[in-house]
């Protein structure tokens, strides 16, 4: 045990002498928050608009007012012909534009079908689609009162109800990615380096003549960066309370330990690619390829894994970051408790059980 | 004399290749054993599985005593080892590495302290404890790395080409160490590729093609070779040679 120790704190004075990548492991985490939570958001707020009312009556006005209210809208410019529109967008001065034409109200009222025209700028198509969802639900809106006092029969109204993030926060989804993403960076990439460096150096082969257990090495070496992923949960976590307003709904010691357990996943995944690589460099290849781009495209935190083809559907089952991710959505934004992620955390318990398995096996038959 | 290896027909198969093809030997308690040949003659597999790192195919051998198959774990207690690599943590300082080296091999911490004393008193590097080793010239690193690879006591040292790229003024000082060691009843275990280093052995192996074909002292290799250096002896041997290092 006291060799353990000794060589733990070997290990220890590593990162601790190597202060830059120290300092970056542990900012890591903070940056990718704040880039993800306040610069890379795929939400839609404020987007410049610009209304063209040949209307101005009532009805018309009223929408108009509603629409600029909204925090979603920022009216630009009244728009007076029709030319205007297109140039305005050719200026980049708007992303959404609405028409409506003239008579509007009186349409509305007498005719019973009055139209809108919402004009956007789909080059980006996803904001488009969003803006104009956005706008349609301000009209709904105004529709229901309007009907409301006429008592018109047989309206079907949809009332939506956004579960779990009211508001459509980007943040509920990141928070648990970027946890994904950080572990399995700190933990297999700078495990796997760190047992490569060794064999780079030529340390290697006098510890394995040492009386250590090959075993035992390994553990030790993990152990640091244990720590230090332990370091940037809390961080993450805490960050995520305070400064994006991601409540935590679920059992805090639940999710501490549900990130120990990815923890480990990602430090056997670290050992694993250790023993096929020789060099830093091709550790950090290698850990970039397996790890972080899997973890990336498949843990369903960029792209909903639904909407893809059903092989690459099969194939993000392998990758745990996207277990990970489902355990600590459901526990940390939906408040779950054990029993409803029990099987996604035998799933991982698994997968590091197999990782583990491999990785201590193949290191023991390469020193025969 | 006390025998602290012995190997009898130790051989090392790979598939159909002996890399190591029936070696018999013994080295005595205190001596500077000098292990020879050329790249590819099996020296490397030879003293892997002398140190327990590598299973044999056949053939028996002890080491301090211990069997190499069975004891591994206690062989492993009782030798240092330096590899040709240089072995020591550049990022950490002298006495950290003391520490490390001699924390694994068990020693306690009033041990070591003494030992760090000693050891750094013998290479004149009392005030230098808490730089970092990278800090250090090659030759003194090697001194260091050799200090520290014998700092448990070990009753057998395993050196594997611990002078390459050392000036020959350090080397020279290194071999100082090395005669200081075996003075104290530590037997050395060296691989080399320079022969004047090979003539300051007790005795030297020489390896042709994974078999042990000449073992003696210097002095009398060369007069059985008929030569006047163990660099003739060396090379008459190393011609016979049928493999190559690939």
């Amino acid at each position: 045990m006291k060799q353990f120790l000794i060589f733990v704190k070997k290990e220890w004075l590593h990162i601790w002498r190597d202060r830059r990548t120290l300092f970056i492991l542990i900012w890591m985490p903070v940056v990718q928050i704040v880039l993800y939570g306040f610069a890379l958001t795929n939400e839609v707020k404020n987007s410049n608009i610009a209304i063209l009312d040949q209307a101005h009556d009532e009805a018309s006005i009223t929408i108009a007012n509603k629409i600029a209210a909204s925090r979603y809208f920022n009216l630009v410019k009244n728009l007076y012909s029709y030319n205007d529109i297109e140039a305005t967008f050719k200026q980049g001065k708007i992303r959404m534009a609405i028409v409506f034409p003239s008579g509007f109200r009186h349409d509305l009222l007498h005719a019973n079908s009055a139209q809108i025209q919402i004009i956007a700028d789909a080059s980006d198509p996803n904001t488009a689609n969003t803006l104009t969802n956005y706008a349609a639900t301000i009209v709904t809106d105004y529709q229901a009162t309007l009907n409301h006092e006429q008592k018109l029969p047989y309206t079907i109204s949809t009332q939506v109800r956004m579960l779990y993030n009211p508001e459509l926060k980007g943040a509920y989804n990141f928070v648990p990615g970027v946890m994904a993403l950080v572990l399995m960076l700190v933990c297999a990439m700078m495990t796997s380096m760190a047992i490569v460096k060794e064999k780079e150096m030529g340390t290697m082969e006098v510890i394995l003549v040492s009386p250590l257990k090959p075993f035992r090495i390994i553990i030790a070496k993990t152990v640091p960066y244990l720590f230090v992923s332990f370091i940037n949960i809390i961080t993450i976590l805490l960050l995520s309370v305070y400064a994006l307003d991601v409540p935590i709904s679920g059992s805090v010691w639940l999710l501490l330990a549900e990130s120990i357990l990815f923890t480990i996943t990602s430090l056997s995944i670290g050992i694993l690619i250790s023993n096929s690589a020789t060099t830093q460099q091709a550790a950090m290849f290698m850990a970039m390829l397996s790890l972080f781009l899997p973890t990336l495209l498949f843990s369903g935190f960029m792209f909903p894994i639904e909407n893809m083809p059903f092989p690459l559907q099969i194939i993000s089952n392998i990758v745990p970051a996207k277990w990970y991710f489902v355990i600590i959505k459901a526990v940390m934004i939906k408040g779950l408790g054990f029993a409803a992620i029990w099987k996604e955390t035998l799933i991982l318990i698994g997968m590091t059980a197999a990782l583990l398995g491999i990785s201590i096996y193949q290191f023991k038959i390469r020193l025969a | 004399m006390e025998k602290v290896i012995t190997a009898n027909g130790l051989t090392k198969k790979f598939g159909d290749f002996a890399a190591v093809d029936h070696i018999t030997f013994d080295v005595n308690k205190g001596e500077i054993f000098g292990f020879l040949g050329a790249n590819g003659a099996g020296k490397t597999t030879a003293m892997r599985m002398l140190c327990g790192l590598l299973m044999p195919s056949s053939g028996q051998a002890t080491v301090a005593g211990f069997d190499v198959y069975k004891q591994n774990e206690l062989i492993k207690k009782n030798i240092g080892y330096m590899s040709q690599k240089f072995s020591l943590y550049e990022d950490l300082t002298l006495g950290e590495n003391i520490r490390f080296y001699g924390g694994i091999y068990g020693l306690t911490d009033k041990q070591i302290d003494e030992k760090s004393y000693l050891l750094l008193h013998q290479l004149n590097m009392e005030h230098q404890e808490k730089i970092l080793v990278k800090e250090l010239p090659l030759g003194w690193k090697q001194k260091l790395a050799f200090s520290i690879a014998i700092v448990h006591d070990p009753a057998i040292v395993f050196l594997d080409e611990p002078t390459g790229g050392v000036d020959p003024v350090a080397r020279r000082e290194f071999w100082n160490l090395i005669y200081e060691a075996s003075a104290r009843g530590i037997t050395i275990f060296v691989t080399t590729h320079y022969m004047d280093e090979a003539e300051y052995c007790n005795r030297v192996s020489v390896m042709v093609d994974g078999r042990i074909d000449a073992l003696d002292s210097p002095l009398n290799l060369m007069k059985a070779h008929n030569a006047a250096s163990m660099d003739e002896v060396f090379l008459q041997l190393a011609r016979k040679a049928v493999r190559t290092d690939n």
